[in-house]
């Protein structure tokens, strides 16, 4: 059983890998916000098996925190969002995607080699998978830098905190990931909401209610 | 004895060039000259041979009363500089036997035919020296008498450009061999190789030895950035010299880099194998980019010949790596994979070069874009070509293969190795091995494909007649080498043991002893290839497919118009180009590599001007790191010319000045 | 005695993928019409196709060469040859040392290369078309199975097909990331290799579409029906090496003896019929791409088959 659930867990997490290089491969918004909804879902998946490997059932929580807000309400509602504001859904890169992928490729790499030389002496499955944590950290650091848009930046961001979490959940024992996770989850909600106060300020000179409801048509 | 019957045979070489000066205009000239070159070069290589194959162990160095009067010059012939004399002689009697018909087309046989002697002699001195000097002077006489051959034909002023750059870069590469053999003799100035060897180097030493001799000797050899010459220098010379400098000359440049870092250097350090595997893969991958981009035969080859350096360098590198960590057989088996490719690509390459020049004889065109059609009206050199390319292409069962097999398998051993760099950077240094092997095969499709397939794209193209024996003779004999050292490489490999094992320690198993003459390199369990029993297969395959056709199928045969889905297009236009094939390429790799940019001009409806493709490619090595240098220099020259107009006064203050500025040294310096 | 078992297993193997390769095409193709709800072609359409070539007579361009008329041979051989060295439903035959994995990967390379040159041979422009988009298409492709090799050959501490499939059978190998990376990898190189959608379309003759298709515009008669049979035993062992390496059980061990070699046979054929069934469902599910996102395809193949041999680089355990 040990070194299939070793096994388990390193699939899922290089899954989680592959889908970070396929946040970088979109070029289109809601494809973008799909594959991050799958991004979601694989983590939500890690945590549960590092759950049930480690036997720490309070580790089902941020599985489900994982799930439900980022697999579930954060794509719906930005998929929404784009709708509604008409936010331009090509997303322009910095260098092509060729480029890139060298990059990402690169700091895998490079990841691989700084984590497994730091912790030489630790448990191997929880070294392994921090070092693809810190990959998936990186990659979502590289897609901040290469897009010239707000809300994949903002895509980018969460890939980054799904990062940390999956670094947290792996290191067994770590105390307070629960709480941890529903900071995070109210970080990430107040960007989000931040972000989109300045797209509508942008777009209408103004936030103030009355004012959208007058574009509405809705006061006469 | 072998040594001074192979002494003698380069002082009759340099007879030779003697001759040439004096009877260069006399009818039979060419033929006698050639024809001696031949029998010479013949006896060095079966000396060589017949040492390796029954090696008996290093002799002492002949020591000849020239050069230097406290050294003399030192020779000495062991397993390194045996293996590499036959590379070499054999690719000269190949080029002078090709030469006896080529030759003939010489207009200007006295600017060729005193030189190319002396650079066969000059070349085997190199790797006969024992001791520095003769070693750098040799290397300076070889580089000369390739230039005189280089600007053979000077009136076209792209000959003239191409000879200025290389005089430039071979001094260069000349003045920091110098510092190398400098630093290595050390202040005690013991300059034979055997006092190097035996000499304490300071920490520090090594490294810079390292790093000016990659510069050196990659200079010669063609390693990137250093290698901006060959594409211009090899195809300004006439055909067999190109082959020459191509396949020959570069490898007594990778024989120095292995006889300073293998024998001279002592222990090397892990770090330098990275070094080495950085600039061999991007030299592998920019070579074989550049050569798809080329429309001038002999210059796509020459990219080629920058591509197979960098594939050597490769293994050299993987067997630096291996040997710094003490695992010597996985060290013997790169080193004796990089040593192979030396001997297939001085095979291949000289038959490339061959082939082009028997085109450019036959059509007087080295642009592909005029040829196309020759498969029907040169249909041997058509064949011998396509073996050419077949090889350098890496496909069983020929000799291409093999080298490129071994060095796979060498990666394969590299996650032994305990340091991390090295895991970085093998696996990146086999992907680029992997897409230069690649696209080289994609860049001699291009070669072959436009320059002898599909219908003649001008008149001298239409008229193409077939070449003379003797030229065809020499590359007989060079593609039947490729297929021999494709089908028994077991033999190869035992030949060159003894100079793996002088170097590493070890040596691969013997292959000759295995069943069916197959090579195992490591283990039987692990990997093991046949060439012998791959062509037997396909031979037979080939057969009985065309056996069972023939006797079931019908046999009837109509020749038509070309269908072209119904559109026959009578202008040899209309097919594909030597861009037009390369522009997938171009596209995917180029606007990395060269900045490749295409702009289409659309004349709007009713403008009756034709459409234009613009492409725009940069030589981002010319243009990043030459030219800078080129206006530094420039900018320097023009203020220090100011020197040149100073008033008597101005003289005699600078002399003061310095005087001054001497004494202040004495007197503060502790 | 033993011997000559050998060699009749051996030959066995050769003729049963060369029977098989038209079958398993007319297989392909009667599910994928299923699957579009129409009736679709025989299953044995292919072999009739093939006699009907055959019998026809060849209509040569006037200025074809001898290199149009004897590669289709060439290429036939060269293919034939990778085959017979993939283990279908034996290991341990008794060539099966004489050509690598990485040794078939090449021989595979020099029919591709062969078919490019006939393409330009005629000196049409679709001829030219379909060389240069192959070459584009195998310039990404070969390194991409190559870093496949590699991460295959890591885990199995060899080249050897036979050797690969044994240690993937017998030792407890597990179910690894880089297995995982070299799967997509694996198929994503043989899509693109067998012309496949979303490479290519197999069933076009329209210029913008074609690539396999013009190359070999200009084939007629007999030495069309050996590129054919040449194109379908390339299926054929693309789907054979992806068995043999993943799914390996069933597969019989050197001297196994009779009943092992026909579990094997059974096993094999019951792997063609669901790698061709998956190949047809895949198929009808995506669209063809255009030719300039297919070096973004196949780079992921590359990128996945690198990654896998960089973890396996960095540690034992991935």
């Amino acid at each position: 059983m040990e070194p299939f659930a070793l096994d388990i867990a390193h699939l899922l997490a290089g899954g989680l890998v592959l889908v970070s290089f396929m946040l970088l491969y979109q070029d289109r918004m809601f494809g973008l916000l799909n594959v991050f909804a799958l991004h979601a879902v694989v983590l939500s998946l890690s945590i549960g098996w590092q759950a049930y490997v480690q036997d720490a059932p309070h580790l089902f929580i941020p599985a489900a925190i994982a799930l439900v807000l980022k697999g579930i309400i954060i794509p719906v509602a930005l998929h929404r969002v784009v709708v509604r504001l008409g936010i331009h859904r090509q997303i322009e890169t910095v260098g092509g995607i060729g480029p890139t992928m060298l990059a990402g490729l690169g700091l895998v790499a490079l990841s691989m080699v700084v984590m497994l030389r730091a912790t030489e002496a630790a448990d191997p499955l929880a070294r392994e998978d921090l070092a693809f944590a810190l990959s998936v950290i990186l990659l979502g650091l590289l897609m901040m830098v290469t897009r010239r848009n707000a809300v994949s930046q903002v895509v980018g961001f969460l890939s980054i905190e799904n990062g940390l979490i999956l670094a947290a959940t792996g290191a067994k024992g770590m105390p307070l990931v629960v709480e941890i996770s529903v900071a995070f989850s109210v970080l990430v909600a107040f960007i989000v909401i931040g972000v989109f106060l300045f797209r509508i300020r942008e777009r209408f000179d103004t936030v103030d209610i009355r004012a959208l409801d007058e574009f509405r048509g809705e006061r006469q | 004895m072998a040594i001074g019957a192979v002494l003698t045979c380069v002082a009759a070489l340099l007879a030779l060039a003697g001759l040439g000066v004096v009877v260069h205009s006399r009818p039979g000239a060419t033929r006698f000259i050639y024809s001696a070159c031949l029998a010479l070069s013949s006896v060095i290589l079966i000396v060589a041979v017949a040492r390796l194959l029954t090696w008996p162990g290093p002799d002492p160095a002949t020591t000849l009363p020239l050069g230097l009067p406290w050294i003399g010059a030192r020779f000495r012939i062991d397993a390194l500089s045996a293996f590499f004399l036959a590379v070499i002689n054999f690719g000269a009697a190949a080029a002078s036997l090709y030469a006896l018909g080529y030759g003939e087309h010489e207009e200007h046989p006295g600017r060729v035919l005193p030189f190319y002697p002396a650079f066969l002699a000059g070349m085997n001195i190199v790797i006969l020296a024992d001791d520095a000097f003769s070693f750098l002077v040799a290397w300076e006489f070889m580089s000369l008498a390739s230039w005189a051959l280089v600007v053979a034909h000077h009136q076209e002023a792209e000959n003239t450009r191409a000879g200025y750059i290389y005089l430039l870069m071979a001094s260069f590469g000349t003045l920091t061999l110098l510092l190398t053999f400098g630093l290595l003799a050390g202040p005690a100035g013991g300059y034979g190789f055997t006092d190097i060897r035996a000499a304490e180097h300071a920490a520090w030493l090594p490294g810079l030895v390292l790093a000016l001799a990659l510069i050196g000797t990659g200079s010669k050899a063609g390693l990137v950035p250093l290698h901006v010459w060959l594409p211009l220098a090899h195809p300004a010379a006439p055909s067999h010299v190109s082959a020459l400098m191509s396949g020959v000359m570069t490898k007594v440049a990778v024989y120095g880099f292995v006889r300073i870092t293998f024998d001279l250097l002592g222990e090397p350090s892990w770090w330098w194998s990275i070094v080495v595997l950085g600039l061999g893969s991007i030299t592998a991958v920019l070579g074989v980019l550049y050569a798809l981009m080329q429309r001038d035969l002999k210059k796509l080859l020459a990219y080629s010949t920058v591509e197979n350096i960098g594939i050597i360098f490769i293994g050299l590198g993987l067997a630096l790596a291996f040997k710094a960590s003490g695992y010597a057989a996985p060290a013997a088996l790169a080193l004796t994979a990089a040593l192979f490719h030396v001997l297939n690509h001085s095979f291949f390459k000289s038959l490339l070069f061959f082939g082009a020049g028997a085109v450019l004889n036959s059509t007087g065109e080295r642009n592909i874009e005029r040829l196309g059609g020759l498969i029907q009206r040169m249909p041997i050199v058509a064949f011998l070509f396509l073996g050419g390319c077949l090889a350098i292409s890496a496909l069983p069962p020929l000799n291409g293969f093999v080298s490129e097999w071994l060095l796979f398998q060498a990666i394969l051993l590299s996650p032994d190795l305990p340091q991390w760099g090295l895991k970085l950077t093998i696996p990146a240094a086999g992907a680029m091995l992997a897409l230069a092997a690649a696209l080289s095969a994609t860049c001699f499709v291009r070669a072959f494909g436009i320059t002898f397939l599909g219908r003649p794209r001008s008149p001298e193209a239409q008229a193409a007649t077939e070449t003379d024996p003797l030229s065809r003779a020499g590359m007989y004999v060079l593609l039947g080498a490729c297929l021999v050292a494709g089908i028994l490489p077991g033999l190869i490999i035992d030949g060159i043991a003894p100079v793996v094992q002088e170097h590493v320690g070890l040596t691969m198993p013997t292959q000759t002893t295995n069943a069916w003459l197959s090579i195992i390199p490591i283990a039987e369990s692990r990997s093991s290839y046949n060439g012998l029993l791959v062509f037997v297969f396909i031979i037979i395959s080939t057969m009985l497919a065309v056996e069972v056709i023939h006797r079931y199928a019908s046999r009837d045969l109509r020749r038509a118009p070309a269908w072209d889905c119904g559109f026959p297009e009578p202008s040899p236009a209309t097919q594909y180009t030597a861009d037009s094939f390369a522009q997938p390429v171009r596209r995917v790799f180029g606007e990395f590599a060269f900045l490749a940019r295409e702009r289409v001009d659309m004349p709007p409806p009713g403008d009756p001007r034709p459409a234009t493709l613009d492409v725009r490619l940069v030589d981002v090595i010319w243009e990043g790191f030459y030219a800078p240098i080129q206006g530094w220099i420039q900018f320097g020259a023009e203020k220090l010319n100011h020197l040149q107009f100073l008033t008597i006064r101005r003289y005699l203050s600078l002399v003061f000045l310095a005087l001054v500025l001497l004494l202040l040294m004495v007197a503060i310096w502790p | 005695m033993a011997l000559i078992l050998d060699l009749i297993i051996q030959g066995a193997q050769m003729l049963l993928v060369l029977l098989l390769a038209p079958l398993l095409l007319g297989y392909t193709r009667k599910v994928k019409a299923r699957l579009l709800r129409r009736r679709g072609p025989p299953i044995l359409q292919p072999y009739r196709d093939l006699i009907r070539l055959c019998r026809k007579e060849v209509v040569l361009a006037e200025n074809a060469s001898w290199l149009f008329r004897s590669a289709p041979y060439m290429i036939f051989a060269a293919t034939w040859v990778a085959a017979a060295l993939v283990p279908t439903f034996a290991t341990g035959l008794h060539f099966s040392w004489t050509a690598d994995l990485i040794a078939i990967t090449a021989l595979l390379g020099s029919a591709r290369l062969f078919l490019a040159l006939v393409g330009m041979d005629v000196g049409t422009s679709f001829g030219g078309i379909g060389s240069s988009r192959e070459m584009l298409f195998s310039s990404i492709a070969e390194p991409a199975m190559i870093m496949i090799v590699f991460t295959v050959a890591l885990i199995a501490g060899s080249t050897q097909l036979s050797t690969i499939a044994d240690t993937m059978l017998t030792a407890d190998v597990g179910l690894r990331v880089s297995l995982g990376l070299a799967l997509v990898g694996l198929i994503i190189v043989a899509l693109a290799e067998n012309a496949r959608i979303p490479v290519d379309n197999p069933a076009t003759h329209l210029e913008l579409t074609m690539v396999h298709e013009a190359m070999v515009l200009e084939y007629s008669g007999r030495h069309l029906a050996v590129i054919e049979l040449a194109a379908a035993l390339k299926l054929l062992l693309y789907i054979s090496i992806v068995a043999c390496i993943f799914v390996p059980w069933g597969l019989a061990s050197n001297g196994g003896g009779l009943a092992a070699y026909a579990v094997g046979i059974v096993t094999y054929l019951g792997k063609l019929a669901v790698g061709g069934f998956l190949l047809a469902f895949f198929e009808t599910s995506i669209a063809k791409m255009r030719v300039f996102r297919v070096p973004e395809f196949l780079g992921t193949a590359l990128m996945l088959g690198f990654l896998g041999t960089l973890l396996l680089f960095v540690s034992r355990s991935f």
